[in-house]
């Protein structure tokens, strides 16, 4: 903010647009920022909110599940010791794990090269396997499932990661094809052509050159697709019937309690709280890899 | 090292338009040769033909004895700078010049002792470790010239390397780059739009307009001695003064006024002079005016003097442009018009046209004041309306 607006605060009056360095924020009176902020409040408290709640069941015993308080009135680890070691829980969470990361890397790989193509290229047929890839990207996946799980049970599909991993590609593509385009078409072409005059074949121009650039929408794909699979419950419960291929989130739907007459409510939260925590590490993670302005200095700014 | 010769190099694109016609064009090894010409004349796809970054629809391409035709980019052993540099972002400035030695496998103590050797010729030595986007321009400019001089290659290339600094700073690299060039001794060929950079950089520029090569010479002669109107009218600033003439045996008539051709020009017409009446442009550079007053009574005869109002005085010190009106240049007003289009000049519509003068800084005229102005006869150049191709050519040195 600049003291411009800082002492208009204090007086409590308007203050027009700031001369000079004005940014965005300094250019709003003040009573917009605090709406702003308010707003912000508002909707971070809406998002988190039954995450928090979720966060707390995971902590309450079996007895207190009912009792409506945010705060647990016995907090225990009671629910994140049973999961793990039952059995029915850590067997899918590798499930998730393999199969999450193995479609990310092929579709991260397919589509990086798909994109280059798509963005370099000028090929007949270019906008109808774009708009081909969308589309499938947009298909109702539950209008597939039932002829599906037939042919996944003839081909012995069924109940096996390829059978995850291939549906899991087929959607994921699309959306990665297109994010990645778009990162390549942003990166100037003569830097490829400088790398080919240098003498680079047209792959280690890819290699060397395109795709260190083209790292952050690398890792923005990587991450919508992990996010894609890690949450899918559609595929998983239909194309899965054992602990062989069934992931997390179907595997939470077959939890049993330690007794018949009981929700197992709270190994439920606890489950959902772990399968939480790798997404947002890898978010973290990625998130400083993912910088804008990584071509600044390529070519003339 | 080597020289590079082009035997009717065509570039023609898929709706049949040709980018570039039939160009012959023998660079010598070592030589320094400049592609000149306004923007969209080609030049830059046919330095682009020589790197191998376009196809070549027609015609042979020879680097040293090798037809590099069909060659990629990456066989043929050329190096260049871009317009915009195209620096690798992320890597260092020393990553940026090793690049090419790396891509060759060359040893690593060999890279780094090249990388350094070329640092240093460019100053760049304090800057080894920066990103590019941590330079200014004309240090990123170095290094893009860096990533050229490590590999030693067969030519440079550089494609209008300078049109993105500003004025200043675009003087000191082509100081820098002439200097370079002569260092290492290697082919070179730039392509540039700013014919200054032409004419102070080449050992010979070769003029393009439309994708045809119009005239390869020297600086001095395509100055001295243009082939036809549109190199007399591209090469020199401020640009030759262009107006219709009749040349009646050897009696010229300007708008202005009239002159003989003194017998060096005459002579060069031809002999006999041809019988009957034609029509001409005569082309006149800026500096063979001048004051009358400061002429002395001996030359005086040899030139033309004439009274002429002096719309406009621009007044720099060593030297002063005068601004004389004239009526008359409507006759070839098509042929002309037709050149500054190509010049990107701007050129004034109706009956008034504007001559442009250069005389020395003493000179008394004064704005809006008539004053006697005399015009040197034997520096006068002479085209033919149609063809614009130059009479009388001067010889060449």
């Amino acid at each position: 903010m600049t003291a411009a607006t800082i002492g208009a605060e204090q007086i409590g009056a308007r203050t027009e647009p700031a001369k000079g360095k004005t940014t965005k924020g300094a250019s709003r009176s003040p009573g917009d920022g605090a709406i702003w902020k308010i707003g912000t409040a508002v909707i971070v408290l809406y998002a988190l909110f039954p995450v928090l709640w979720i966060a707390s069941l995971s902590l309450k015993p079996a007895s207190d599940v009912g009792d409506g308080r945010l705060i647990p009135a016995n907090a225990s680890l009671e629910n994140y010791r049973d999961i793990f070691t039952s059995g029915e829980f850590v067997r899918p969470l590798i499930n998730s794990i393999g199969i999450s990361l193995i479609t990310t890397l092929i579709a991260v790989v397919v589509a990086a090269f798909a994109a280059y193509a798509i963005a370099r290229l000028d090929f007949p047929g270019k906008t109808l396997l774009l708009s081909g890839a969308l589309a499938i990207a947009m298909f109702p996946p539950v209008s597939i499932i039932g002829p599906l799980f037939n042919i996944w049970r003839a081909t012995g599909l069924y109940d096996t990661w390829p059978g995850l991993i291939l549906p899991y590609m087929t959607f994921a593509l699309p959306l990665a094809i297109w994010t990645l385009a778009a990162f390549f078409r942003e990166i100037p072409w003569d830097l490829e052509q400088a790398a080919q005059v240098d003498g680079a074949t047209p792959y280690q121009a890819f290699r060397k050159v395109i795709l260190p650039l083209a790292m952050p929408g690398v890792f923005t794909s990587a991450i919508i697709v992990f996010i894609f699979c890690w949450n899918d419950f559609l595929f998983a419960i239909s194309l899965t019937s054992t602990d062989a291929a069934r992931t997390v989130p179907a595997a939470t739907a077959f939890f049993t309690a330690s007794s018949n007459f009981i929700n197992p409510t709270g190994q439920i939260a606890a489950a959902a709280i772990v399968v939480t925590v790798p997404i947002i590490i890898m978010v973290l993670i990625f998130q400083r890899r993912i910088v804008a302005g990584l071509t600044a200095g390529a070519v003339k700014g | 090292m080597a020289a590079i010769t082009m035997r009717g190099i065509t570039k023609r694109y898929a709706d049949g338009t040709e980018a570039v016609k039939s160009v012959d064009l023998d660079i010598a090894d070592g030589e320094f040769v400049i592609l000149v010409g306004p923007s969209g004349c080609g030049k830059s796809t046919l330095l682009r033909m020589i790197v191998g970054l376009e196809d070549i629809s027609d015609g042979e391409m020879k680097i040293g004895d090798d037809v590099v035709n069909d060659l990629a980019p990456k066989d043929r052993d050329l190096a260049m700078v871009f317009q915009n540099y195209a620096l690798y972002p992320h890597l260092s400035v020393r990553e940026n010049m090793a690049f090419p030695l790396r891509l060759a496998k060359v040893p690593d103590d060999e890279v780094t002792k090249r990388v350094e050797e070329a640092a240093a010729v460019l100053e760049l030595t304090e800057n080894l470790d920066r990103k590019p986007a941590n330079l200014s321009g004309g240090q990123r400019q170095r290094v893009a010239m860096g990533r050229a001089i490590v590999r030693d290659p067969k030519a440079f290339l550089f494609d209008e390397p300078l049109s993105n600094l500003d004025a200043n700073l675009r003087v000191q690299m082509r100081t820098e780059i002439a200097r370079i060039q002569k260092k290492y001794g290697t082919t070179t060929v730039y392509v540039t739009h700013d014919q200054t950079e032409a004419m102070t950089l080449a050992d010979r520029v070769a003029v393009l307009r439309k994708g045809v090569v119009q005239q390869v010479d020297s600086p001095r002669n395509l100055y001295n001695s243009p082939a036809n109107l549109f190199v007399a009218g591209f090469i020199g600033s401020p640009s030759m003064n262009l107006v219709p003439g009749q040349l009646k045996g050897t009696s010229l008539t300007l708008p202005f006024g009239a002159l003989d051709l003194p017998d060096v020009v005459a002579k060069r017409l031809g002999s006999p002079p041809a019988a009957g009446e034609r029509q001409v442009i005569v082309g006149i550079r800026p500096e063979h005016f001048e004051d009358a007053e400061l002429v002395g009574e001996s030359e005086r005869p040899s030139g033309l003097t004439f009274r002429s109002k002096i719309d406009n005085i621009e007044w720099l010190g060593s030297e002063l442009y005068a601004y004389l009106p004239y009526t008359g240049g409507e006759a070839i007003g098509a042929q002309l018009g037709q050149l500054a289009g190509d010049l990107d000049m701007e050129q004034s519509s109706g009956d008034s046209s504007q001559l442009v003068a250069r005389l020395d800084a003493t000179s008394q005229v004064s704005e809006d004041r008539e004053a006697q102005i005399w015009l040197d006869a034997k520096r006068i150049h002479l085209f033919d309306p149609e063809t614009g191709e130059a009479l009388a050519r001067p010889p060449l040195a």
